[in-house]
């Protein structure tokens, strides 16, 4: 499975993060669901988990799998912690629409 | 067979299913797509022979936290399109955004092409490898992470509680 | 024993702190017992110490405490000059001081605010005593603001009757003025000689050529700070006013011990008013003028405590007399004398004003001789003694400076004479209105007249030996005795003249005084006792000279014309156009534009999230192409 590394240049994988880092950050303006704002920011956590896999794996260096190990730890402590917030919120404004969370202004 | 051929096969189908998250309609066709470009994500860490991650990945994402947001979805009934959607000019606003925010991260890394690769061992993915990482150098970060789910944990739970007293 | 000196403001400084600490929780009657054994035990060790120097003490001793400020090549110890002119200060101080803080208790005895009175008073002795000991002017002038504090504090003791109040304030303002004119001498000492330190000075200024500007410089504003704190023209007029505080302060505090402070640091710096005659003739005409004006003054005030005080700023009119014409010792000896007597006349006219119920006014007095016996008797001797009466103390300090002007000049003899006689007169006239003929007073005050409790009469009694047998430290040379003060003085100063007047001058000198006093006490008897003169009721009755003198040549009210008005005005001016209309409108205009700006802004945080989130990626992207092109 060397091949891979051999065939395909870093900045293929650079080029993919960046675009479904892109996607992810368009999802969030894009999108007013508040479940949905969450799978996009998901979805950027994860290009940049891939991203720094890619780094790890071209310069044999295990740290940026490690911090990848952290990252999915921490996305899950926050989807568990978020999702639940999210619960609460529609149970009580019977809504996840966020642009109806806009009490907090002037 | 092109070697090239299974990157550039998961990077279209994980493209492909990324926009479709966006753009589903359904909320639940959003989840679905996400579970979809997460395996695709899965293959590029075995392609990178991360295998460790690929199956950590698919543990939590496709596992644990997707089965979240479906639990989600069904607790608070949001099978249908509830969301009245945002003008035209938001969208365009936010797509040119988002494609200006592409143009400059690729502008701003062309120069990781011209990174040496330091070394092309390629095992460094594998369990032992990453085992010995996490239990040597990284070893307090590791333990921290093991307190920092049980907060999110406890307060998943306080939060999902009804009438906190 | 001298290394102890430290012990000797220690005292009074720990009492401060005790009872200003411990305040009501002291029982009433504790507060003026410890501050008096406080000062006490400064009075022992300094007596101690006093007679370690006399015995043997030739060398002046310093003794340093602490390094204090120390910045560069300036070094500025804590310390104190242990010679033989700041122990007889020393003694004065500690001495009368001790004696004024146990009449306090018998004459504060009404009043509430007892731990306050004696923390302040005990204060007052501290910072005496530093002014006093100071090895060098920084210290000196340390000791010269407290005691401007103590003094303040103490004026405005009774601080809820505002006229006193501001008594206290022009007393405080009076000798801020004079401060200055000492902070400035102090500086021009450094910049002149390279040091603080008296011994150092005093060293490079033994090599100094005479009359050179720089030290005639230093000797003026010296002499300002002086004329401030010892109230002398033109800043004389707080004093009077100062009679407002409690009357043993007016004893302790402006009348013996701090309005000498003057007269004590121009004794210590008198290798420099030796090296400027200039400077020194102008001290001596500021003086004579000072105890001319303050005596005719002191012939028609009829409140028994402004007589005494302008009594005060006549003698110390005398002390700076003599100053001027360079006879050291003899203004220190009559600063001795001078709290001697000055303190028991205030101490007595205290007993009677304590005995009148409050009462101050001479002309509701009379006939007091007795129901007070004690007080009398030691009023009289205090009387006789200013008066210039042999055997008492004022004779011989008055006779000194009398002679010592005669050869400086005869014209400042005579104004001086004349002064002397002015003081007997006034005095004489205190004396037999206040103890002689019919009772003026109400009918209630008859009935609470009583002769004072021995805490009070003690004082007196002690005052009065000392006033009476005080003189004999420095008897003229005619009598061929030693002249004690100023064989003790000698090693403090530099090129005294010796040489007195002749045998003949000094004789016709005495029977003169002696003659023109008793003609006075005859002359002023039979007007106020036998004729029964009383002062006019009121001063609008008064002609011509008498009105001038009954208010005061009007100098309150030139003061107020023609310094007050106009900082009046011009500081309303100042208020109103660049304060209030331009330094006002610019700090508040800034707060109120940013407030306006504040609320234009306040309106982009809409609190919808998409817009947030928008303008963040926004912000990304700009931060990145920054990043690319920088």
């Amino acid at each position: 499975m060397n091949s891979i590394l051999q065939v395909i240049p870093l900045n293929y994988y650079v080029a993919l993060a960046a675009i479904l880092f892109s996607i992810g950050v368009m999802g969030v303006m894009f999108r007013r669901n508040a479940i949905i704002v969450f799978m996009c920011i998901e979805l950027m956590l994860n290009a940049v988990n891939m991203l720094l896999t890619a780094f790890s794996t071209y310069h044999g260096d295990a740290s940026g799998q490690v911090m990848v190990f952290f990252i999915m730890a921490v996305a899950a402590a926050e989807v568990a912690v978020g999702l639940a917030i999210l619960v609460m919120i529609y149970n009580n404004i019977r809504t996840v629409d966020i642009n109806e969370l806009n009490k907090l202004k002037w | 067979m092109n070697p090239s051929l299974p990157f550039f096969v998961l990077a279209t189908l994980s493209v492909f299913s990324a926009l479709m998250v966006v753009l589903s309609r359904k909320p639940v066709h959003s989840v679905l797509y996400l579970i979809f470009c997460f395996f695709t994500i899965g293959g590029h860490y075995l392609l990178l022979n991360a295998q460790f991650l690929f199956a950590v990945h698919i543990i939590v994402y496709a596992g644990a936290i997707m089965v979240l947001f479906l639990f989600t979805l069904m607790f608070i009934n949001m099978n249908k399109e509830l969301e009245p959607h945002k003008s035209n000019l938001l969208k365009g606003a936010a797509t040119i955004a988002a494609g200006c925010l592409l143009l400059v991260l690729v502008a701003i890394t062309k120069g990781a092409e011209t990174l040496p690769a330091i070394s092309k061992s390629s095992d460094i993915g594998t369990v032992s490898n990453l085992g010995k990482a996490l239990y040597g150098q990284y070893l307090l970060p590791f333990e921290l992470i093991s307190i920092l789910l049980l907060t999110a944990m406890v307060g998943a739970v306080m939060l999902g509680k009804k009438d906190v007293e | 024993m001298v290394q102890f000196a430290w012990l000797i403001p220690m005292f009074p400084l720990l009492g401060f702190l005790l009872i200003g600490l411990l305040n009501k929780r002291l029982p009433v009657s504790l507060s003026g017992g410890i501050a008096t054994l406080m000062v006490f035990l400064s009075f022992v060790v300094s007596a101690v110490i006093f007679r370690e120097v006399a015995q043997d003490g030739s060398v002046p001793e310093r003794v340093v405490l602490f390094d204090w400020i120390s910045v560069g090549d300036l070094s500025i110890p804590f310390s104190f000059l242990i010679d033989r002119l700041s122990v007889i200060m020393l003694m004065v101080v500690t001495g009368v001081g001790s004696l004024i803080h146990l009449y306090s208790i018998g004459y504060m005895h009404h009043e509430q605010d007892h731990p306050r009175y004696f923390s302040y008073l005990n204060l007052f002795v501290f910072f005496m005593l530093l002014l006093v000991l100071g090895s060098n002017y920084i210290v000196m002038f340390v000791g010269w603001e407290g005691v401007g504090l103590c003094s303040y504090l103490l004026i405005g003791f009774w601080f809820k009757n505002i006229d006193y109040c501001n008594a206290a304030k022009k007393a405080f303002i009076m000798n801020r003025i004079g401060d200055l004119g000492l902070l400035l001498g102090v500086l021009l000492i450094y910049n002149t000689f390279g040091s603080f330190g008296f011994r150092e000075v005093f060293e490079a200024a033994r090599n100094f050529p005479e009359n050179s500007e720089a030290v005639t410089a230093i000797c003026l504003l010296l002499f300002v700070g002086a004329m401030g704190k010892s109230a002398q023209i033109p800043l004389y007029t707080w004093l009077p006013d100062a009679m407002a505080g409690p009357t043993p302060v007016s004893a302790l505090i402006h009348a013996a011990t701090m309005v000498t402070a003057g007269i004590y640091m121009v004794v210590r710096s008198n290798v420099l008013y030796v090296l400027s005659p200039g400077a020194s003739e102008i001290v001596a005409l500021v003086g004579l003028a000072t105890a001319f004006f303050a005596a005719t003054i002191g012939l028609k005030q009829n409140d028994i405590k402004k007589v005494l005080a302008y009594s005060t700023v006549s003698q110390l009119g005398y002390m700076f007399v003599a100053l001027g014409v360079g006879a050291y010792q003899t203004a220190l000896f009559h600063v001795i004398t001078h709290a001697f007597f000055k303190a028991l006349l205030f101490l007595g006219a205290g007993s009677v004003i304590h005995a009148m119920s409050g009462e101050q006014d001479l002309r509701r007095m009379g006939g007091l001789k007795k129901v007070l016996p004690i007080t009398h008797a030691t009023f009289l001797i205090g009387t006789l003694a200013i008066a210039g009466l042999p055997p008492f103390a004022g004779f011989f300090s008055k006779d000194e400076i009398l002679a010592k002007v005669w050869e400086h000049s005869p014209i400042m003899f005579f104004v001086l004479a004349v002064t002397s006689v002015l003081t007997a007169v006034y005095m004489l006239r205190l004396y037999w209105l206040t103890f002689y003929g019919e009772f003026r007073g109400t009918q209630h005050q008859k009935q609470h007249l009583h002769e004072s409790p021995a805490t009070m009469t003690i004082p007196l009694v002690v005052l009065a030996v000392l006033s009476t047998i005080g003189g004999f430290i420095g008897m003229p040379e005619v009598f061929h005795t030693p002249h004690y003060l100023n064989e003790f003085l000698a090693p403090v100063m530099w090129k005294v003249n010796h040489h007195s007047a002749s045998e003949t001058f000094e004789f016709l000198l005495m029977g003169i005084s002696l003659a023109l006093l008793l003609i006075i006490m005859f002359a002023t008897y039979n007007t106020y006792v036998i004729k029964n003169v009383m002062p006019e009721e009121n001063d609008k009755d008064l002609q011509g000279f008498a009105k001038l003198v009954a208010n005061k040549y009007y100098v309150d009210e030139i003061y107020e014309a023609l310094i007050t008005k106009p900082l009046n005005g011009i500081s309303s001016f100042v208020y109103k156009f660049i304060d209030q209309g331009f330094i006002d409108k610019l700090v508040n205009g800034t707060g109120t534009s940013l407030n306006g700006l504040s609320g234009v802004l306040r309106f982009v945080q809409t609190g919808n999230i998409g817009g947030y989130i928008f303008s963040m990626v926004i912000g990304i992207i700009v931060i990145l192409v920054l990043t690319m092109i920088l």
